[in-house]
């Protein structure tokens, strides 16, 4: 019999050592409290709306939808958040979390860096001490917010164990907070991890649908037929789905960056390719070998190339109410482009393989149907690396 | 039959070095093994090497990766152990994390340990409240699942102790293992909780590597695990570490004799 705690089905869990057992008991009942709090409530709202810039718009996208010839489509706008991306939402709650429950100084995981500016960003405001943790690769491969961070005050340590990328700096902060928990919050960046992550940064990013929702029965007087949202970790799809999850006529459909294909070995599409198994403190699907070392994975958005996934996705996806699907490396790229294009919108390469799938579904829907696509990130970090991809060199 | 984990405890305090399999190789953890219990272990560790080992320090990391890359498989431990089985019937247990066992088949797994006469594992991220996970099906197989303490514990020790299994295994100090110069953690306290609540050994481990060290813990534990040291003797000598193991266990061993 597993423990029914934390669970979403039969994934999810908490699987750390024994000495961050107490502290997620403490952080599970500090939350418990705090969301509850007439004063923390008011505090968050008043942080999401004066300084993150909440509510992000629900924008319609016309020339896209003219030129698509389907469903019409709308962007959620959570590029337009301060910091540049749907990370904010996430370590507004949890900065702000820590410092009620007394911490003085919080850490973080990076990929593409994202989650590391968001978070230190946080911590400046809120008079946290801040470290970072991050991949050397990554740290190489995206040197501006590795400066970014610094500037915002925060130390960052470049993580040179394992392969050196992501899920390497989640093991690093980790073990960084297995070794001091007593002033210090680990603010995990997605909805994975040990309970009660997965629940508290689901929360927190909850925010998006339930704009989202409102706007678009505003705006369109029903439903939208799909949401469509890019998925890693899963913070901002988790987000723009959970409060459409009881609206049964609301197709989620989640966008796993497929790399070079889920066919070859250069991918990160944990549903089309992964396999159950239990790893960062979760059981849900990973990208594994056959004897459960966790692979390598590869995706040309940072911010995707993770071997996991949320256990609530993976709960989601088993029992058929949201639908996952790979979306390759060059599918992103050119939507990357078309959308700069069409709409003067230059979203993150994360947010580009939701757009893309949005382009294959949106034709073969009907005008009286709507599509919203949940735009977590804008794309200035990507211009770079977008532009080697098509061969020209730029100096960052 | 081999010997069983309290078999390991009942010559005076117990000496529980830890080793990664097949770092260099898995003929020469074989050897490592042999040498070790010639050299005074009462006890050994056997990792199965993990490509994300969230809970070690780089010595342990960087032993896993160096195993890994020279191709060691779970089914690869199970062949050496068995091979091991034919010189010794000393007490062994695995060490390795929860993935590994979950992923082979919990099932397939502790039937194997059972095979090859493993009667123990400690597997870091299982806590407590997971461990119905596997506790039943390795038990049907007698590997008894060994508990972790840690400084953090506190009033846990108590819930944790009354229904362990084998020995105790008490976590010195905060983070991973690995080499620390001091250990500060008030150990009296937390081996005071774990004695009201079961009559198992308690074995303390992360960070202990010099025979004074070692003393001082043999002096209100039951045993000394150590790790880290015995790995950093496998990256520093390679294939030629043997003797080098041998003889730093024997200093351990007669520091806590």
């Amino acid at each position: 019999m597993t423990n029914p705690k934390g669970r979403f089905g039969e994934f999810g869990g908490q699987y750390v050592p024994e000495t961050l057992m107490n502290e997620l008991i403490h952080l599970e009942q500090a939350y418990e409290h705090y969301k509850n709090d007439p004063e923390f409530v008011a505090e968050l709202d008043d942080l999401m709306k004066n300084y993150a810039g909440r509510p992000s718009l629900l924008y319609e996208a016309k020339k896209m939808t003219a030129d698509l010839g389907g469903a019409k489509i709308y962007l959620k706008r959570e590029d337009l958040n301060h910091t540049g991306a749907h990370k904010i939402n996430n370590c507004l709650g949890q900065v702000l979390l820590a410092k009620k429950m007394g911490k003085t100084r919080v850490i973080a995981e990076t990929g593409a860096g994202q989650h590391g500016v968001a978070t230190a960003t946080v911590a400046a405001l809120l008079d946290m001490e801040c470290e970072i943790f991050m991949g050397e690769l990554d740290c190489q491969r995206q040197k501006l917010n590795v400066y970014r961070m610094e500037l915002l005050g925060a130390k960052v340590h470049h993580v040179k164990s394992g392969s050196m990328v992501l899920k390497d700096a989640v093991n690093e902060a980790m073990r960084e907070w297995a070794g001091r928990v007593e002033d210090t919050h680990y603010v995990l960046g997605s909805v994975m991890g040990p309970h009660p992550f997965p629940t508290i940064v689901r929360d927190f990013q909850a925010v998006i649908s339930k704009e989202a929702r409102e706007q678009i029965l505003e705006k369109e007087g029903k439903l939208p037929a799909a949401v469509i949202a890019c998925v890693g970790g899963g913070s901002n799809a988790i987000g723009a789905f959970y409060h459409f999850i009881p609206d049964k006529e609301v197709r989620l459909i989640g966008c796993e960056a497929a790399g070079r294909g889920v066919d070859t070995s250069e991918t990160a599409a944990t549903i089309a390719t992964g396999k159950m198994g239990v790893f960062h403190g979760m059981k849900s699907l990973f990208c594994q070998n056959e004897y459960g070392q966790i692979d390598k994975v590869y995706s040309i958005s940072a911010g995707l190339d993770y071997p996991g996934i949320g256990p609530e996705h993976a709960y989601l996806n088993s029992i058929g109410r949201a639908q996952y699907v790979p979306v390759t490396d060059d599918e992103a790229v050119d939507a990357f482009e078309y959308l700069s294009r069409t709409e003067g919108i230059i979203p993150a390469v994360e947010s580009a393989h939701a757009v893309a799938y949005a382009r294959k579904l949106a034709p073969a829907m009907s005008r009286d149907q709507s599509i919203i696509i949940c735009l977590s990130g804008r794309g200035d970090k990507d211009v770079a690396s977008i532009a080697k991809y098509r061969g020209v060199e730029i100096d960052e | 039959m081999s010997k069983k984990i309290a078999d390991a405890f009942k010559n005076g305090k117990a000496f529980i070095p830890f080793i990664t399999a097949g770092d260099p190789s898995l003929e020469k953890t074989k050897e490592f093994v042999l040498a070790m219990e010639k050299a005074g272990a009462d006890l050994v560790e056997i990792g199965i090497p993990f490509s994300d080992p969230i809970a070690e320090g780089v010595v342990i990391q960087e032993a896993d990766l160096r195993s890994l890359e020279a191709g060691t498989t779970t089914d690869g431990v199970f062949e050496m152990v068995a091979e091991l089985r034919k010189e010794t019937d000393m007490p062994l247990v695995f060490m390795t994390y929860l993935n590994i066992v979950f992923y082979y088949g919990y099932e397939k797994f502790f039937s194997n340990c059972e095979k090859v006469g493993i009667s123990g594992i400690i597997i870091p991220d299982m806590p407590y409240e997971e461990k119905g996970e596997c506790e039943a099906i390795a038990a049907g197989h007698g590997v008894e699942l060994v508990s972790m303490v840690a400084p953090t514990s506190e009033e846990r020790i108590r819930m944790i102790a009354s229904d362990a299994h084998g020995f105790l295994y008490v976590v010195s100090s905060m983070g991973v293992t690995g080499v620390r110069a001091e250990i500060r953690t008030d150990l009296d306290s937390m081996l005071k909780a774990i004695r009201q609540a079961t009559d198992l050994p308690a074995a303390i481990g992360f960070g202990i590597n010099t025979p004074e060290q070692a003393k001082k813990m043999s002096e209100i534990a039951d045993g000394v695990i150590v790790g880290s040291a015995i790995v950093k003797l496998v990256a520093k000598y390679g294939e030629n570490a043997t003797p080098y193991i041998a003889e730093y266990v024997k200093s351990m061993k007669n520091a806590i004799r």
